[in-house]
């Protein structure tokens, strides 16, 4: 017991050296500001890419003089030829999953408040949380470096989606453009992300279970520190598998193996076996890739998502000035999303030629998620249910959050079932499905976040008026672009196409198609208010106070921003549920979990004790 | 409704630790302690990390080695390329190496614990070079086969055999450098309580891990020569 004293007042000082303490920090909060930095310069990558598709796709044949330097093989001339634009779907897909919603929601957020909102002084290791930083970020710069290569002298890139199918991604330089040297590096990065998000989940279970400050019992966290928990389970359990499909796949395309590669293929002219760039191969898998990959890939989307979900859950509860309605269901929704989340794969497969009873048990399972998700909707309605909302621009997103999971949740019902799947597979009715209940819910979270917890983070408030503004335009912006891309899917436009010209059933959409990007280039340029916003914040924000939104968890009860090790030496002690608004009886609207019991409350003399039990 | 929307915790309840009232393990010690305020910050519960984080990395790695063997069956049953190796006879020395490692090892970790720390030291170098040898053992094989001409991609047991030992073998290495760094450790004085602790906390991380190591040696080794030999 003598150790208790020495733990509890002892301040850890901070590092006096810049590289200790900017650079390669042990400091949670600094790890966490450097993930969300590398979203941030990766999020930029993945819209420019994503603006150059759209173009390419309205205006066929636009000129970049630009790409014509950087790219001489994919924009000969500067107009991006077909396969360069599948490179820049791959880059774009791979880039905005990995990099950016994979970082900033649970490495980013995560990393930053799961500590504080626990009450502990930083992360169970430390050192392994800044490897998996600087993990992650040599696996974006390799990802980055994979657009110089192709292998045939041109400029390319990897070509295969984000998905990597076999064979087409296992053959290698024969199977060509596209193929060469960039599809290796592709493949090398994600096993690299793998690596960088093990250790980081691997941080994250161990802090949560082992470093909560006296009174934290688990019931008593914030619905965030359950999503990132979730979440990090889901990443522990799923990356793994990941990163053993990608060994594999390295081993077809460099070792000569046939994990995926089947017999007697015959491509670019060549049969298998009979000419020396194409060495024999035989019974290998396609599908085994398949089900390698979204045995991974479906709890990967809740990971983008579950983060989000916690922040929104946190950020309406604050904002609408009550309690979550029913924190237990919201607690036992996550984990049921999670845990369904690894027995519904196969519902990226129903083309694959999978057995129908197979079949129908993924979609049965798929539509079971409903349930859960409901819950969760529900439950944020019930939140919002009477309540005097109000309208900040982190609650602004996390209702925006709200109505995009349900907009994108509706149409997973649909393609949730095999027979309207088998025709709408591959068109951009699923593009809209996952942008909008991945990409951009997602996106909607971690910007209810940033602006929510910026002002701990830096002291500072982020402007109001150009947050509204973001908002606005970004939340019809996004529903102009996704919306439309319903309706193309439901006409029959293919996914990953580099243009539509010749096919005449799809000329009567180009007006739409035109409109459509448009509307993602306004979308697009508004994120530079945020941009904007955000540094202008930083030096000459509006001064923030420890708890400027009336809060109640722990990160509100430190400075802002917090010192080194969070709480200057005195840990935290939780006497309290983490969203106790509108308390019958308390002074104010809100009690912190920090404040004792008072005598009335002990006797129960709040009027509404007794049937609780 | 006023109650219904209230979904926290009652006010009324008293003591830390109100919430849930069966309590989830939170590791800052065994339940019963958990929620005592002396107790609270007992030293064994900071160190329990080390073998929290050791169970956590474990189950991440069984994912890996899950899914590569569910490769294995799925390409051993889709194809009739399969053509099964002869098992190479030093294998047996590997496996005898490694359940031995695991023993001495065990035996070190007893005798930190009853403070003996010669005998803990010697055991853990000695458990080293058993893993060194079999570290051998395997790469033995390997030039086994590599000398009748079969090689990675010969046929798909051949590729799964270097595959599976290769990754098992990297993830020894891990379990080397754990070693070292226990023996690194030993030097350093354990009058200090907390610092004995913790040092008995790493010493348990890594035998877990050690013994999770030759466990999955042993099912790697019944899975390459016993799942599928026509
Ligand atoms: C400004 C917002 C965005 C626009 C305008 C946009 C546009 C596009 C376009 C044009 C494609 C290629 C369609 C095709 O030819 O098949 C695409 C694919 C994709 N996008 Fe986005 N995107 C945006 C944001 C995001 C975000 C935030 C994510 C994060 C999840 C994301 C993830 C993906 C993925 C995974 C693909 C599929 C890549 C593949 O087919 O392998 N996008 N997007
Ligand atoms: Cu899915």
């Amino acid at each position: 017991m003598s150790v208790e004293t020495h733990e509890a007042v002892h301040r850890h000082e901070p590092p006096t050296s810049f590289i200790r303490k900017y650079i390669f920090s042990l400091d949670h909060k600094v790890i966490g500001i450097q993930y969300i930095l590398l979203a941030l310069v990766a999020v930029i990558v993945g819209m420019a890419m994503s603006v150059l598709m759209r173009m390419n796709l309205s205006w066929p044949g636009t000129n970049w003089p630009i790409l014509a330097t950087l790219f001489p093989g994919g924009a000969p001339g500067g107009v991006i030829n077909p396969e360069f634009y599948l490179s820049l779907v791959t880059m774009h897909g791979t880039i905005m999953v990995f990099f950016v919603l994979t970082t900033a929601p649970q490495g980013g957020f995560g990393n930053y408040f799961l500590p504080i909102q626990i009450g502990a002084e930083d992360m169970a290791f430390p050192v392994l949380n800044m490897l998996s930083f600087w993990v992650t970020l040599v696996g974006f710069i390799v990802i980055l470096s994979a657009i110089f290569f192709s292998g045939s002298a041109s400029t390319i890139g990897p070509i295969g989606g984000w998905t990597g199918y076999a064979p087409l991604s296992a053959l290698g330089q024969i199977a060509g453009p596209g193929q060469g040297m960039g599809m290796n590096l592709w493949i090398i990065s994600i096993a690299i992300f793998c690596v960088g998000s093990l250790l980081g989940a691997l941080n994250f279970i161990t802090t949560l279970l082992n470093m909560r400050t006296r009174g934290m019992s688990l019931m008593r966290m914030p619905l965030t520190c359950w999503a990132w928990f979730t979440t990090a389970v889901l990443a522990l359990l799923s990356f793994p598998v990941l990163l053993g499909g990608g060994i594999l796949l390295l081993l077809d395309r460099l070792a000569g193996t046939s994990f995926f590669i089947p017999g007697g293929l015959y491509v670019s002219g060549i049969l298998s076996g009979t000419n020396p760039s194409f060495p024999v191969h035989t019974g290998g898998s396609p599908i085994l890739w398949q089900h390698l990959f979204w045995f991974f890939g479906h709890p990967e989307v809740y990971i983008a998502i579950l983060p989000g979900m916690g922040a929104t859950s946190h950020i309406l509860s604050t904002f609408a000035r009550k309690p979550v309605f029913g924190y237990r269901a919201m607690v036992f929704a996550i984990f049921a999303i999670g845990l369904l989340g690894f027995f519904v794969w196969g519902h990226h497969m129903f083309i694959s030629g999978m057995s129908p009873y197979s079949a129908m048990t993924f979609s049965i399972l798929t539509l079971s998620i409903g349930v859960p998700s409901a819950v969760k909707t529900f439950n944020w309605l019930g939140t919002l249910w009477g309540a005097r909302i109000r309208f900040t621009t982190p609650m602004l997103f996390a209702i925006g959050f709200v109505s995009l999971f349900v907009a994108g949740g509706i149409t997973g019902l649909v393609l949730g079932q095999t027979s309207l799947d088998l025709p709408m597979h591959d068109t951009y009715f699923v593009l809209a499905h996952f942008h909008l209940v991945m990409g951009v819910a997602s996106i909607f979270g971690m910007f209810a976040a940033t602006y929510f917890w910026f002002p701990k983070m830096f002291g500072r408030m982020m402007s109001e008026s150009l947050g509204k503004i973001h908002f606005w335009i970004t939340f019809v912006g996004v529903y102009c672009i996704f919306v439309p891309m319903h309706v193309m899917g439901l006409v029959g436009m293919p996914r990953r196409y580099a243009q539509f010209t010749e096919y005449t059933f799809l000329t009567r959409l180009h007006p739409l198609v035109v409109f459509v990007s448009v509307v993602a280039i306004i979308t697009v340029l508004t994120q530079f208010l945020f941009y904007f916003n955000l540094i202008w914040s930083i030096f000459k924000g509006k001064k923030a106070g420890a708890n400027p939104w009336d809060a109640t968890t722990l990160e509100w009860t430190t400075a802002s921003p917090p010192p080194h090790d969070n709480f200057a030496g005195v840990l935290p002690v939780v006497y309290r549920g983490p969203y106790e608004f509108a308390v019958p009886g308390a002074p104010n609207d809100f009690v912190m979990q920090t404040e004792p019991e008072t005598e009335t409350e002990r006797v129960g003399g709040n009027g509404h004790n007794g049937h609780r039990h | 409704m006023a109650t219904t929307v209230t979904g926290t915790k009652p006010l009324t309840k008293t003591g830390f630790g109100g919430g849930s009232k069966s309590r989830g393990p939170n590791g800052n010690g065994s339940p019963k302690r958990n929620g005592h305020r002396d107790a609270f910050f007992d030293s064994r519960s900071a160190v329990n990390r080390y073998r929290i984080g050791m169970w956590v990395a474990m189950a991440s790695i069984l994912m890996l080695f899950t899914a590569l063997s569910s490769a294995y069956i799925v390409r051993a049953a889709s194809a009739n390329d399969w053509q099964p190796l002869r098992m190479p006879r030093v294998l047996l020395l590997s496996t005898a190496l490694i359940i031995f490692s695991s023993v001495t090892l065990e035996f070190a970790r007893r005798k930190l614990k009853s403070g003996e720390q010669s005998a803990h030291k010697r055991l853990l170098v000695l458990t080293a070079l058993l893993g060194l040898g079999f570290l051998g053992s395997q790469l033995f094989a390997w030039r086994g086969l590599a000398r009748q001409g079969i090689y990675i991609s010969s046929n798909p047991h051949s590729s799964f055999f270097y595959l599976l030992t290769a990754t098992h073998g990297m993830h020894l290495l891990g379990g080397l450098a754990g070693l070292g760094f226990l023996m690194s450790r030993s030097r350093l004085s354990t009058d200090d309580e907390l610092a004995a602790a913790k040092r008995q906390a790493q010493t348990d991380a890594v035998s877990l891990y050690w013994h999770f190591m030759d466990f999955l040696w042993i099912y790697l080794f019944l899975l390459l020569f016993l799942w599928r030999q026509q």
